[in-house]
Order: structure tokens, then sequence, then C-alpha cells
């Protein structure tokens, strides 16, 4: 399968980039790592007239500290958060999720900005900000501005992001001191794409969990925050009866499609399943 | 039609400058253009590994680069890493254990286990098994795909002075 033919500009700054967007309008793909994108150029179910590469642009790599949180370029790659010891301090949970992204030779090239703005609904990114309460930070000739990750993600494949805009950063608040995060997945093999996914995050104190997300990946059209399970379990210890509350106040929060793999019933099942898991794991 | 891009890429050690087609595939790059067959081309959208190889020391899908994007980069190919002798031992591993069949994945799987054994000379066999989870096998000869990769691991792990 080989892609059609498109033109290809490399622009040097982000107002080169802009006035590309603009030209060319709905006929320009960014591309970033391309490692969704490409694919569906190779199967043509994309055919853009011009893809813009964001390569060049230094400016959107790259992790450093804001204040005592993180801010991550959009064309980060997933193998650069993955070895990050910034990341392991201030964002435990995305070290915990990226070992999940698709295998090594996709992660050598994948960029977190990349796969926020395709939103592919088993991706594991889109769920991480959400649970850890990112702002994504969006550029276009405009100007600057800032959403909640929570407010992102729109519907199947669709973001905030409008036609003319790059989103070019990740902001994440600093940790709670006593902030706990894990990362689950469940996959029929390491790399492939999420039956059921959960990035769960919350503040231990005094053995009880507060402040309690819980985001599950691969059961919506987005990501999907359990707003009952969280409610159940918050200023509880994690205790069985706590936990059997929250899996049971699961079924209000997620009503997942059934795949060609995977029934909508086995779906819940495994979301109750990790978040057992999880809610064991914040409280230890 | 789109105009040509010159193109320049260290490959396997030797610069080589070609006009090629935004859409160009690395791997078709190195295949058509340069006549390195060894890299496969197999679904070309990224899901079996047939293509990898290295692009600045780091493994891709030769499927999911554009030979554009490789422009002023080095990439190195089975047949890099087959002349310099970097892999003598996993080759010989593999054929002391029959780790292949067909041998059609067996450029992207030396690719990928060199990878490993570069950056994880500490792996346990399910970490290997991790690793390569990216490479298909048709002929589902993993068992022994492992075993040899594991048994250079531990050769090279020996071997390195403690």
């Amino acid at each position: 399968m080989k892609a059609s033919s498109f033109g290809y500009a490399r622009p040097a700054s982000l107002a080169e980039a802009f006035a590309l967007l603009a030209r060319h309008g709905e006929g320009a793909k960014l591309l970033a790592g391309g490692q969704s994108l490409i694919p569906s150029l190779n199967m043509r179910l994309a055919a853009p007239e011009l893809l813009v590469d964001l390569g060049a642009l230094g400016e959107l790599e790259g992790i450093a500290p804001l204040g005592q949180g993180l801010r991550i370029g959009a064309r980060t790659r997933h193998c650069e958060i993955e070895r990050s010891a910034l990341v392991a301090e201030r964002a435990p949970l995305l070290a915990q999720a990226a070992p999940h992204i698709a295998h090594v030779a996709i992660r050598n090239r994948g960029t977190l900005g990349g796969s926020l703005a395709l939103a592919d609904p088993a991706a594991e990114w889109p769920a991480c900000c959400v649970a850890l309460g990112a702002q994504i930070v969006i550029a276009s000739a405009r100007g600057e501005r800032r959403v909640a990750a929570e407010q992102f993600f729109k519907a199947l494949y669709a973001t905030e992001l409008a036609a003319d805009e790059i989103l070019v950063a990740v902001e994440i608040p600093p940790p709670a001191p006593q902030a706990r995060s894990v990362f689950l997945e469940l996959a029929r093999r390491r790399g492939d794409y999420a039956m059921v996914g959960l990035a769960a995050q919350a503040n231990r104190t005094d053995g009880q969990l507060r402040d309690v997300r819980l985001v599950f990946l691969g059961v919506g059209a987005i990501p999907v925050l359990a707003r009952h399970a969280m409610a159940a379990i918050e200023g509880k210890a994690a205790d069985a009866a706590a936990i059997a509350a929250a899996q049971h106040e699961l079924s209000k929060d997620l009503s997942p499609n059934g795949d060609l793999y995977t029934s909508a019933e086995a779906k819940l099942h495994l979301a109750r399943v990790l978040t057992g898991r999880a809610l064991a794991a914040l409280a230890r | 039609m789109n105009p040509m891009l010159e193109t320049t890429i260290t490959v396997n050690g030797t610069r080589v400058t070609r006009r090629v087609e935004p859409r160009t595939h690395l791997v078709d790059f190195l295949r058509e253009e340069l006549g390195l067959t060894g890299s496969h081309t197999a679904c070309e959208h990224g899901v079996c590994g047939a293509c990898t190889v290295r692009v600045d020391g780091e493994i891709v899908r030769g499927c999911l680069t554009l030979a554009v994007q490789a422009n002023g980069r080095a990439v190195d190919t089975i047949e890099g890493l087959s002349d310099s002798g970097e892999i003598r031992d996993l080759q010989a591993a593999f054929h002391e254990r029959n780790a292949l069949q067909c041998g059609f994945c067996t450029p992207g799987v030396l690719m990928t286990a060199q990878e490993l054994l570069r950056t994880r000379p500490a792996a346990t066999r399910d970490e290997i098994r991790d690793f390569m989870s990216g490479n298909l096998c048709r002929c589902t000869g993993y068992q022994s795909i492992l075993d040899a990769i594991e048994a250079v691991l531990i050769a090279r792990r020996q071997a390195r002075p403690a």
C-alpha cells in the first residue's frame, strides 16, 4: 500500500507553518512523528495535498520544568518521555504509561502532540493528560490559548483544534506531595491496541484516597472520567468494601461499545478488574 | 505530480543524494533507489516490523518514515550491520538454533534484537518477549528466536568486563 502523491514542506518557524496552513486550509496535514498519519496515508484513508513537517521546529521539542510542574513540547517523542528522569519525578503516570504505547521502533518516532491531536480513543496519552489535569497549549497566527485536557477531546477523533491551529505543548501541574499514580492496560499482545486501559491518580493521606481521578481509555469515543466510581472511593480507605462499591458504580460511568474481539460486557468486566487493581495499588 | 526533493542520507556510512518523491517511504528508497533489499516490505502500516532500520542509531519502521524525513540523517540497514560484523554473534546464534524458517522477517527481527542487546543488557526472557512483540514471524518461530537472543544476551553480558 503506497500513499497517494502529496507535496511536502518543512517550515523553519511556527509563523511559516501558520502561513502554510492558511494557504492550504483543509488540504494540509501536519506531520509530527507520523506513526498514525503515515499508516493512514499508506492505506489512502487520508490524501492531503500537502504535508507540513514540524520536524524542524526545535521549540516544539523537549521536557522542561514549569514551576514545580512540567512543560512537554508537542514534538517530544514517546521514548523521550519514557526515559526522562524529570517525568518520572513529576508526572510518573506518563512514565508508567509510555511502555504500553505500541513498540520500541514506533516509540522512537511517535510524539506526544501527535497522539493528542489525533485523539485515538484507545491511545494512552489522552487519558493520562485528563487524569493529570494537564493544559493543552494551542498556537495559531491569532495567538496562543490553553485548554484543559478534560475539555480538549470532543468526540471520536475530534478535538478543540481548529484547522489553523497547532498543538505546541502540554503543561502538567505539580504533583501533590502525597500523589500516587497507576497506569494499567489490557491488550491481546504487548503493544497492541488496548481493550481497556486506566490512568489513575490520587493523593493518599492518613490511609485515605483523596482527589481520585480514574480515566479510562478504549471504552468510549474519548477518554472517560469515571465520576461515579471516583465519588464512591473519595475520602475512603481502599478496603475491599470501598473498592467493590467503586467497581459497582462503574456501570453508571461506562457504556463501552463491543468490538470484534471484546464484547461490551467483557469490557465493563475488565474495567472493573482494572479499577480493583488500580485502587489497591494507589492505597499501598 | 508534486516536485521531487533532493534528499541526502548517510546510508551504512556512505553519503547518497537522490531526488525523491515526498511520498516515498524510507524502506522503498533503500530497496528501489539503492538496491538494499535486505529491509523488507510486508504490511506497510507499521504492524509487522519487517522493514525495521535505524535512523540516527535508533530503530524505526521504514514504512512509517518518509525518505525526505531522513534528509541529513544516518540510516543503518541490515546490510550495514551484517558487513560491519556488529551482529556476527547474533547471526551465528540464529543459525545454530534454527531461529528462522522462511527468513522473511529475519532482517527486521535482527535489527530489533540488536537494539535490545545494546540498550537492555539485563533483560529477562519476559522483557525480551515484550521488546520483540513488534516483529511478526508468520512461520511462528518465536521460541527459537527468543532462545537465540537470550543466548547472545547472556554471552555478551559474560564477555563484558565487570
